[in-house]
C-alpha cells in the first residue's frame, strides 16, 4: 500500500482523504452472480434501484478492472477454486460483499455441496444477510462500505489483523496447488 | 524425480494426472490433427496448432449462471461445443430427504429461481398426489394466475439478458423495469419477491390481499405497453435479425430425441403444452392459444417466448374475472395448519399447529411422477414416500438440466458470437440444472 | 383397469409386471432388458420422448410398497417415458442389486438420456453399459464418493458461532 511510506501529516491526509473519495465513489463490481441473488443484484443494478448513482452500474467482466467482488449465491465445492482465482486476479484495493445467507454462511444448504460461508476462501468486508436479500438490504451493504473506505478501516483493518481479515488457518501447511503451465 | 525428461512424454503424463474435463477433451480425438489446450499460461511457441480448445466461464457475463461452455476453435469458427454443469450443485434433493414434507417447498423454490412458483407447485402436486387430496377451486384459480404472472416475469428477465447478450443493452433496463412490476405485486400477495415459499401442500399460504384485482391488471396494462415496446425496438430492427435469424437452427427430431421440451420444442414447429394437452391446473376453463414458430432459430425463439407474455397476460385477466371465492387451503387437518387466531382458543388446534410444524405429517408409502410447464419447458417432480413424515427420494425434472442437451445440435458450426446468442436463447437457469 | 401400454409391454417382455400407482401406469421390467423396452416403446408404441431417468435407493425405507413377483433390490432405476401422440405416459422401473449396480444405457435409444444418465452414476455410482461418456458431470472430478446414497452422509455441519480469527 503507497500510502504508507508517505509521512503522515495535514498535507497527505487531506491527499488519503482525496484518494478514499476517489475509491469510494468510482467501485466497479465483479460480475461474480452465482444464483437467486444474482438477480437481485441484477435489479439493484436496474432503472428503479438504481446503482449508477453511486458510480457502480458498470459490471465489469474481466477481475482486473474490478475492484469489488459481490458473491451473490451459493458456493458450490466445484466453483470454490474458480472463486478464489477470481479473487486473486483483481488487483488491490479489492473489497468482497457477501451478498445472501448462502454466502455469507451456507444458508439454508448445510450439506456436502455447499461451501459454508465464503469467508472460508475470501477475506469478506461487508455480509448482508437476506435471503434474497432486497435491492435495498444490498444497497445498505454498498454504502456501510462506501463508509468503511471513506474512514479507511478496512484496510487499517486487514494490516493489522494476522489473517488478513480471512477465517484462513495460516498455521496450516499450504496445500500446493497445481496450476496448468 | 528426474530432470532430464522428454516433453511430450511429461506432457502426457500431466495430462493423465488431471482429470478434469479440459484434459479429457483433449485426449479425445479432435477435428484436427494438432490442438493447443489455453489453460492460461505462456504459449507454447513451437507448438501452435490448428485449433484450440478454450472455456468460456464459469464466470463469464454472458453466460446464464455458471455454466461452463468448452468449445474447439478455428479461429472464430465453432467446430465443437461441450457444456459443463456442476458449478452451482446444492445438493437440494439430498436436502429435500432431510426435510419435511412442511418444509420441502422453501428447499425446491430456489431450484429454477426465475420461476418459484413452477417448482412450488410441482412439488405440491406431487405430495397432493400421494397424500390424495382435492385442493379447492379457488386455491386452484389463485395457483393458475400466480404461475402465469410468474411466467411472465421470467419471460421478461430471458427478453432482458437475451438483449444483453446479443448487444441490445438498453434492453436490460426495459425488462427489469417490467419485472420490477411483477416482483412488487408478487411481494403484495405473497410477502417475498423471489422464492416465496406461498403455493404450498394443500394450497397456497395464505387468501388474496384486498385491493388485488385492481393491482394485478394494473401490472397486465404495464407489462402490455412493454412489450409493444420490445415488439418495435427489436423485432424489425435489421442487427437484430441478422444476429438472430438462422442462428442456432434446431429441428424436431433433434429436440424429441434429446428430451428438449418448453419454447424451444415449440420455435421447432411442434405446439405441445402441458397446459393444453395434460392440464394440470384449471387451464380448461381458460381461453388461450400455444403459441409456436416453424423456423427453430433464436429469433423464433426471441418472438415466441414475446407472445407468450401477452398469452400469460391474457390468462390473468381471465383469471380475476372469474375467480371463484372459497377456501384457500384444504380443510384437512392433517395438511393445513389451523388459522393464528384460533391457536389462542383451541388446545387441539395449537397441538395441530405444534406437530404440523416440527413433525410435518406421514404419506403412506407409494410413488408417483407429475410434471408440469414452466417457462422454460416440463418440470416434474419423482416421489417416493415410505410412510414416515420425509420422502425417500424428491427428484426434480429440470427443463434446463436436459435443454443444455440441445447445444451440441445448435452450436456445431457456427461462430462464438452465435454461442453467446444460442446458450442465451436455450434460457436455461444453473439452478435447475444442478440443483 | 390396467393399462393398455402397461399389459402391451408385460406381453411382449415375459417377466414384467404391471402396477397401478395412484393412476399412473408402472411397468417393473429386469434391468437387462431395460434398453430392448425403450427401444419398443419408441418404435412401437409412439413413445416419443423419454422424460427423465433417475434412481431411487432404498436402504433406509420405513416401509416400502410391495408388488407381487418383483424383488425388491436396494436401488431402482426409473424411467418416465411420454408419447406425444397418444398424450399418455408410462413409467418403467427396474430393480438394481447392490452388489452390481449396473443397466444398460438409454443412450442408445435417447440421446437425451446422456446428462440424466451421468447425473445417476455421479450421485449413485450406478454404472450404465454403452454410455459414450459416462463422468461425474454435478461433483467435482475429483470426488470421493456418490453423495445421494444412503449411507454417504450429508456432511450437516454443527451450527455453532464462529469465534472472532482476528482481534479487532
Amino acid at each position: 500500500m503507497g500510502l504508507d511510506q508517505v509521512p503522515h501529516n495535514f498535507v497527505t491526509a487531506r491527499l488519503e482523504d482525496v484518494v478514499r473519495w476517489g475509491r469510494r465513489n468510482s467501485v466497479f463490481p465483479a460480475t461474480f452472480g452465482l444464483a437467486c441473488c444474482a438477480l437481485e443484484m441484477m435489479a439493484t443494478g436496474a432503472a428503479h434501484y438504481d446503482l449508477a448513482r453511486f458510480g457502480m452500474e458498470v459490471f465489469r467482466a474481466s477481475p482486473r478492472q474490478a475492484d469489488l467482488m459481490i458473491v451473490a449465491g451459493r458456493v458450490s465445492q466445484k466453483m470454490a477454486p474458480v472463486l478464489r482465482q477470481v479473487y486473486d486476479q483483481m488487483v488491490e484495493p479489492k473489497w468482497v460483499i457477501s451478498m445472501g445467507v448462502c454466502a455469507s454462511s451456507g444458508g439454508m444448504f448445510n450439506n456436502y455441496a455447499i461451501v459454508q460461508g465464503v469467508d472460508q476462501i475470501v477475506p469478506v468486508d461487508v455480509y448482508v444477510p437476506g435471503c434474497p436479500p432486497g435491492p435495498e438490504t444490498l444497497m445498505h451493504g454498498i454504502l456501510t462500505l462506501h463508509e468503511q473506505i471513506r474512514t479507511g478501516e478496512l484496510l487499517r483493518r486487514r494490516e493489522g489483523s494476522p489473517t488478513g481479515g480471512a477465517g484462513i488457518d495460516l498455521g496450516r501447511e499450504p496445500v500446493p496447488v497445481e496450476l496448468s503451465s | 524425480m528426474s530432470d532430464v525428461r522428454d516433453p511430450k512424454e511429461e506432457e502426457e503424463l500431466r495430462l493423465e494426472r488431471q482429470t478434469d474435463e479440459g484434459a479429457q477433451e483433449l485426449r479425445r480425438p479432435t477435428r484436427t490433427r494438432e490442438v493447443v489446450i489455453a489453460g492460461g499460461g505462456m504459449w507454447p511457441e513451437d507448438e501452435l496448432g490448428d485449433t484450440m480448445i478454450i472455456n468460456m466461464g464459469p464466470q463469464h457475463p454472458s453466460t446464464h449462471g455458471v455454466l461452463r461452455l468448452m468449445m474447439e476453435l478455428d479461429g472464430e469458427d465453432v467446430l465443437r461445443i461441450k457444456p459443463v454443469v456442476g458449478y452451482l450443485h446444492t445438493g437440494m434433493e439430498k436436502t429435500g430427504e432431510e426435510l419435511t414434507y412442511v418444509q420441502g417447498c422453501t428447499n425446491v423454490t430456489r431450484m429454477d429461481y426465475a420461476a418459484p412458483f413452477s417448482n412450488e407447485l410441482v412439488y405440491s402436486l406431487a405430495v397432493e398426489k400421494l397424500l390424495d387430496v382435492e385442493v379447492p377451486p379457488r386455491a386452484q384459480w389463485i395457483r393458475m394466475m400466480l404461475c402465469e404472472l410468474n411466467r411472465m416475469s421470467s419471460h421478461l428477465l430471458f427478453q432482458a439478458t437475451n438483449g444483453m447478450d446479443i448487444g441490445a443493452v438498453s434492453m436490460m433496463l426495459y425488462g427489469w423495469r417490467e419485472r420490477e412490476e411483477c416482483l412488487r405485486l408478487f411481494e403484495f400477495i405473497t410477502g417475498l419477491r423471489m422464492n416465496h415459499n406461498y403455493i404450498r401442500v394443500g394450497g397456497v399460504a395464505a387468501d388474496l390481499p384486498d385491493g388485488w384485482e385492481q393491482r394485478v391488471l394494473d401490472v397486465c396494462d404495464v407489462v402490455a405497453a412493454g412489450v409493444a415496446e420490445y415488439d418495435e425496438l427489436l423485432t424489425q430492427n435489421p442487427i437484430w435479425r441478422e444476429r438472430t435469424v438462422g442462428v442456432g437452427v434446431i429441428t424436431t427430431e433433434e429436440c424429441l430425441e434429446r428430451s428438449i421440451t418448453g419454447p424451444i420444442l415449440r420455435s421447432t414447429g411442434f405446439a405441445w403444452d402441458l397446459r393444453k394437452s395434460q392440464p394440470y391446473l384449471p387451464y380448461d376453463e381458460i381461453d388461450f392459444d400455444v403459441v409456436y414458430t416453424e423456423n427453430g432459430d433464436v429469433f423464433d425463439r426471441y418472438r415466441l417466448r414475446l407472445q407468450e407474455i401477452t398469452e400469460s397476460a391474457k390468462i390473468v385477466r381471465q383469471c380475476v374475472e372469474k375467480m371463484p371465492a372459497g377456501d384457500f387451503r384444504v380443510q384437512d387437518k392433517k395438511v393445513t395448519p389451523p388459522p393464528r387466531a384460533r391457536i389462542d382458543e383451541s388446545m387441539e388446534a395449537l397441538i395441530h399447529h405444534f406437530k404440523l410444524f416440527t413433525e410435518g405429517f406421514r404419506v403412506a408409502p407409494g410413488e408417483t411422477y407429475v410434471a408440469i410447464e414452466s417457462p422454460r419447458g416440463e418440470i416434474g417432480c419423482y416421489m417416493v414416500s415410505d410412510g414416515s413424515g420425509k420422502p425417500v427420494r424428491m427428484h426434480i425434472r429440470g427443463p434446463s438440466f436436459y435443454n443444455l442437451q440441445a447445444i451440441d445440435a445448435m452450436g456445431t458450426d457456427s461462430l462464438v458470437a452465435d454461442a453467446v446468442a444460442i446458450v442465451s436463447s436455450i434460457d436455461p437457469i444453473m439452478g435447475e440444472v444442478d440443483r | 383397469m390396467t393399462d393398455e401400454v402397461a399389459t402391451a409391454v408385460v406381453e411382449r417382455f415375459p417377466g414384467s409386471i404391471a402396477a397401478d400407482s395412484h393412476g399412473q401406469a408402472v411397468v417393473y421390467v429386469d434391468r437387462a432388458a431395460l434398453a430392448d423396452v425403450a427401444r419398443y416403446l419408441r418404435d412401437e408404441e409412439q413413445f416419443t420422448m423419454l422424460a427423465d431417468v433417475t434412481a431411487v435407493d432404498h436402504l433406509l425405507d420405513g416401509s416400502r410398497i410391495e408388488i407381487d413377483g418383483v424383488t425388491p433390490e436396494r436401488f431402482e432405476i426409473v424411467a418416465n417415458f411420454l408419447s406425444h401422440a397418444r398424450n399418455r405416459r408410462v413409467r418403467i422401473i427396474c430393480e438394481v442389486p447392490e452388489h452390481e449396480p449396473t443397466v444398460p444405457s438409454l443412450t442408445g435409444v435417447y440421446r437425451g438420456a446422456n446428462f440424466p444418465e451421468r447425473e445417476t452414476f455421479d450421485l449413485y455410482g450406478i454404472t450404465f453399459d454403452g454410455h459414450p461418456d459416462l463422468a461425474r458431470i454435478l461433483m467435482p472430478d475429483d470426488w470421493k464418493g456418490h453423495p445421494l446414497r444412503k449411507d454417504d452422509p450429508s456432511a450437516r455441519v454443527p451450527v455453532t458461532f464462529k469465534g472472532d480469527p482476528s482481534p479487532r
